[in-house]
């Protein structure tokens, strides 16, 4: 069996779709695709609304046809493709150990490897909800995944927590599946999903969505009864005498998205703690040398269009480093300044040559502002923009010819004209 | 009569006035740019939808599919309807012909290979 390989992607979702390609495209010829499930395409499977890819193909595609284009671009070049394997660790010599039902436990040895495992939902044990533990608490992508893979209802009276985009997308699904969505609850005082959402998920079916507020308490014993919905104050605390009961055999999650990366930590890359996702330069190298990150296990992205496109950066520089040995240059750090929440890469190789994109979350909604990327006191880019929102990752792009300049750490930051 | 609605053209998010007589548009304010303008008249004259279900093939696996075009949104439930009673056989390609002119000229495709 074959166990040398110079790039091994791990996951096959639309990150390491794309990076493959791209790997091969800019001249990697043996390339691997390890993935756990039984196709390729992740989580844009079960993903079957539309609206993806508009940025990418100017059109509204469905998750499984995003992908499809993707795999079939996979399928006409030479990559080879493991599915429903899982890869067990990940080291820093870039010794991969998988397993699967037809060869066992393996240990792979790669010149290059792509992280490309996205990212999982956060639980209801991470929100400290009072209450029993009955049937009928699912978070948003496994709700997602029983109606739309599996082909039946978890729940008919539904109360959703938390106004993500896949919560939103659940609401209309599930009411479109005849089930009843009693409310959707949002802690912070606006939503952090795309406004597209709100309007086509919840207004159209007249769905509440209750900002400022959280449930404080799920009830039932074997099944899910019901819910209590409490206002919060500015302090997120539940404020007495607010409540609300809901008559509910169903509660759903959609609370954040958490880059999925134990391989990561296993093999000792340096992990952003305002990411969650490894800390990269713009080649997308992580810490370890020959090891690259891309898409949701390296950032959450909001639209996968973003995704792709992160992928390539990363497929066309691991090719450059298995195949010229490309190593790591001089870097500058890149740091969030003031409004900024955080900014992938969070460094600059400045040896890597072409522009450089940071990308970035605002930490509040601001109205006419402006974003700048500066080096000591000199601005590298300005940009004025006439809304920023958390929801929505922005970027800056750097040209070349500035960054030559730039001798010191780099800083993000957004100025408020009037908030 | 005077409808609020709020724009999706971008993260702005303005809500929009559409004062509207009789399936007319008389008047919209409150949007920062023609695109808004669009899509409040748009919205206030015959708000259309794609539909995105999936649809039980024979051997039980689901078939994602959509309506090739918006369809009108108050009829959305009675697309659901349908979509609820077709049947398929596998294996499905996107782009396949599900059910002709589902509403109006639009018809049900397939949108995931299966």
């Amino acid at each position: 069996m074959k166990t040398n390989y110079d790039i091994v992607i791990i996951g096959g979702g639309p990150a390491g779709l794309a990076a493959a390609v791209s790997a091969y495209d800019n001249g990697a010829r043996d390339i691997l695709i390890v993935e756990r499930e039984q196709k390729l395409g992740g989580i844009l499977n079960q993903c079957v609304h539309n609206g993806f890819g508009l940025t990418r193909f100017k059109e509204s595609l469905s998750g499984p046809e995003y992908a499809a284009r993707f795999v079939a671009e996979v399928r006409v070049r030479n990559i080879e493709v493991w599915l429903q394997t899982t890869v067990l660790s990940l080291s820093v010599d870039k010794k991969v150990t998988v397993i699967n039902a037809e060869i066992g436990v393996a240990v792979l040895q790669a010149k290059a490897v792509i992280l490309a495992m996205g990212c999982r939902e956060r639980s209801r044990g991470a929100l400290n909800i009072a209450g029993t533990r009955p049937a009928g608490i699912y978070s948003a992508g496994t709700a997602q995944k029983y109606v739309n893979i599996k082909g039946y209802m978890p729940g008919r009276r539904v109360v959703i927590l938390g106004s993500g985009d896949i919560g939103l997308i659940m609401a209309r699904r599930m009411t479109l599946e005849g089930a009843k969505v009693l409310a959707v609850c949002e802690i912070m005082p606006y939503s952090s999903g795309l406004k597209r959402n709100i309007v086509q998920c919840l207004n159209d079916f007249d769905i509440p969505l209750y900002l400022n507020h959280t449930i404080t308490k799920i009830e039932g014993e074997k099944r899910v009864t019901g819910v209590v919905v409490s206002a919060v104050d500015e302090n997120k605390q539940p404020i007495k005498g607010t409540e609300m009961h809901f008559d509910c055999d169903t509660v759903l999650f959609s609370v954040g998205l958490i880059p999925e990366n134990e391989l990561t930590k296993g093999a000792g890359i340096t992990l952003s703690p305002k990411t969650r996702g490894a800390e990269v330069s713009q080649t997308r190298e992580t810490s370890v040398e020959g090891i690259f990150a891309c898409g949701n296990v390296l950032q959450v992205h909001d639209l996968v269009d973003f995704v792709s496109e992160e992928a390539e950066t990363a497929g066309r520089y691991a090719a450059a480093y298995v195949l010229g040995g490309k190593k790591q240059g001089e870097s500058v750090a890149v740091k969030n300044g003031a409004n900024i929440a955080y900014v992938c890469p969070q460094r600059v190789d400045k040896g890597a040559g072409g522009n450089v994109k940071l990308f970035f979350r605002v930490t509040g909604t601001f109205k006419n502002c402006t974003v700048t990327a500066k080096c000591g006191d000199t601005a590298l880019v300005r940009k004025k923009k006439k809304i920023a929102v958390p929801g929505e990752m922005e970027n800056l792009l750097i040209p070349q010819e500035k960054l030559a300049g730039a001798s010191g750490e780099i800083t993000v930051a957004l100025e408020a004209e009037n908030e | 009569m005077n409808k609020t609605l709020t724009c999706i053209e971008c993260p702005m998010g303005c809500e929009i006035t559409v004062e509207e007589e009789g399936g007319v548009v008389k008047n919209v304010s409150g949007n920062s740019c023609p695109r808004g303008k669009a899509y409040a008249e748009s919205e206030t004259v015959c708000p259309k939808r794609v539909v995105t279900s999936t649809v039980r093939a024979e051997s039980g696996e689901m078939v994602p599919v959509k309506t090739n075009k918006p369809v009108k949104k108050d009829e959305i439930f009675k697309v659901m309807e349908i979509i609820r009673k077709t049947k398929c056989h596998l294996p499905v390609q996107i782009g396949e012909v599900l059910v002709k002119n589902i509403s109006g000229d639009a018809d049900l495709i397939v949108s995931g290979n299966v």
